[in-house]
């Protein structure tokens, strides 16, 4: 186990936090998994808009051939890991924009490619290449103050941009054509969320590890959809749901020592599951006995929708 | 006086691959134009639209938008654009509010914070189109009507001056396409902005427009709904009256 060190290790050393995270080591896992549930689902929920919900997944796989070639060239592999991400990832954003291939084409060829690629050149490593596990199923009691500085600031960074360009991205996940006719850069703006993605992955490596991040960044965010009403709404009800999985995940880790990372996503996806029976038995409209005619002007017209529910709206 | 076009294509064609969609097609929108465009289905509309948007490159021939090309111009916020709500997803979970309110991130700056000016013309788009009561329902919860006036709130709220709609009224109730009837001519007659409507369903519309233009690859009618009705259709008298027309027209 890493002791805390440095000064944001001895600020986090005396917090007096209750159990489970009175401890050094807990204290600094509950600090990056804070940044890590809340960042994850705020880049999620633009991905799960558009269909991308897998972009995490692959861009992890990536990710875990950057931390391979890190290994490989004895160099940090966060920043190893990072320039391998940000790169494929604009290289999926480029494919997927330019129609070249389908997004889960492209996804599955970066997928399979970037593990194939982590495999080997983790091959070459020393230590038989064991030290790659940890970035596989993240690690987070091991985690010291100097990861926790890079995760606090890639955070800061995937917030402010959020803050900065998340109206623009609203704009182009809800119409993407209207808002390249309206003179939004489109293209700017996706590659951006791509290039956030890559950052939220390489912080969370650590958390929950590149196989499971992509799970950070949907489950709350399928949560979010069911509860709330609005974009705002799901934003703040995911990241609130990302870090209570932290939390919860890290006590039950620390209580039945359980894998830190399976169990904030356990977590998560028992919300979700918990949520969405409640959340969809309250929305189900009523069965009618009979079937409701519609009236005469709208009969022939056929635009996808079921009338019968309509009139409740009005 | 003349008003100046806003929208012009000068002997535009397009094609894909080699089959042909757009021949040598000329035509303006000039400023406070109310204009149809019609056609059988495959006809080239929507390919003529994404050419007048800038979103296709002409083989050959030339657009302008506002005086300029596409690639030049720079206020594109002064183009509103209402899509066929079928190719939409309006599954996200955002509020009508928040859909109109996104129509504006191009005119404000996409950096910046929504302000008052911003929020006036958001109340106003949705009190053009009667969705004022409704801004804080989701739009997934929306009737295909409801949807489709939220769509035309947000390319309202804007302020264009100039709207291009495609398909805009295909399938939705009647009470929904007097109400769009209403904001489009309250676009035209006080903003005195332009309005091309694509469209097979031209009864709501039939008496408020100055020019109708009907193509099939190429332009084969424009002019007045009047000396349209003088060939035998009647934009007004049934909605399967022109669909019907348009598809006997000769290829």
């Amino acid at each position: 186990m890493i002791v805390a060190n440095g000064a944001l290790g001895s600020v986090l050393a005396t917090l007096p936090l209750p159990w489970p995270f009175e401890r050094d080591y807990m204290q600094l896992a509950l600090a990056a998994g804070l940044v890590i549930g809340i960042c994850a689902p705020l880049i999620g929920v633009f991905l799960v808009q558009q269909r991308l919900s897998l972009m995490g997944d692959g861009i992890g796989h990536l990710a875990f051939a950057g931390v391979a070639a890190g290994l490989l060239l004895e160099v940090w592999p966060i920043w190893t890991a990072m320039l391998v991400a940000v790169v494929g990832a604009l290289a999926i954003e480029w494919l997927r924009s330019r129609g070249r291939t389908t997004s889960d084409l492209a996804l599955a060829l970066w997928f399979y490619g970037g593990i194939a690629a982590g495999v080997v050149l983790a091959s070459r490593a020393g230590n038989g290449g064991l030290a790659i596990v940890p970035y596989l199923f993240g690690s987070i009691l091991t985690i010291d103050a100097s990861d926790v500085r890079v995760i606090v600031i890639l955070g800061i960074g995937i917030v402010a941009a959020i803050a900065l360009f998340g109206r623009a991205l609203f704009a182009i996940v809800v119409d993407e054509e209207s808002a390249r006719v309206a003179g939004i850069p489109v293209g700017a703006g996706n590659a951006l969320l791509a290039v956030l993605t890559a950052v939220t992955v390489v912080a969370a490596m650590r958390v929950v590890g590149v196989l499971l991040i992509a799970a950070l960044m949907v489950l709350p965010v399928a949560t979010g959809r069911v509860v709330s009403h609005s974009f705002r709404g799901t934003m703040a009800v995911s990241a609130a749901i990302g870090a209570f999985a932290v939390v919860a995940g890290l006590a039950a880790a620390r209580q039945w020592a359980l894998a830190p990372g399976g169990s904030i996503v356990l977590v998560a996806a028992f919300v979700f599951a918990t949520v969405s029976l409640v959340g969809g038995r309250r929305k189900r409209p009523p069965t009618p006995v009979m079937p409701v005619p519609r009236p005469p002007d709208e009969l022939g017209r056929d635009d996808g929708h079921d009338h019968t529910h309509d009139h409740t709206h009005e | 006086m003349t008003s100046p076009a806003v929208l012009a294509a000068h002997g535009v064609s397009y094609s894909y691959g080699d089959e042909p969609a757009v021949e040598r097609v000329d035509l303006t929108v000039a400023a406070g134009e109310f204009v149809a465009l019609v056609g059988p289905n495959g006809s080239g509309k929507s390919t003529l639209l994404r050419l007048l948007l800038g979103l296709l490159t002409p083989d050959a021939g030339t657009v302008e938008i506002l005086g300029q090309s596409p690639r030049d111009l720079r206020d594109r916020w002064r183009i509103g654009y209402v899509p066929q709500r079928r190719i939409l997803d309006l599954d996200v979970p955002a509020t009508v509010a928040e859909v109109v309110t996104s129509g504006r991130t191009a005119r404000r700056g996409w950096w910046r914070l929504p302000g008052k000016a911003d929020r006036a013309a958001v109340d106003h788009a949705l009190e053009a189109v009667a969705l004022a009561d409704l801004r804080r329902r989701p739009v997934g919860r929306l009737s295909g009507g409801q949807q489709q006036r939220v769509l035309i709130a947000r390319a309202l709220a804007c302020e264009p001056s100039v709207l291009v709609l495609d398909e805009p009224i295909a399938g939705v109730d009647v009470e929904s396409q007097r109400l769009f009837r209403d904001s489009l001519v309250h676009l035209v007659e006080h903003h005195d902005s332009a309005v091309l409507l694509v469209s097979h369903e031209l009864g709501a519309v039939a008496n408020d427009l100055d020019r109708v233009i009907v193509m099939k690859r190429r332009v084969l009618f424009d002019g007045p709904p009047d000396e349209l009705a003088s060939t035998g259709v009647n934009l007004g008298v049934h909605a399967d009256d022109l669909p019907r027309w348009l598809e006997e027209l000769a290829p």
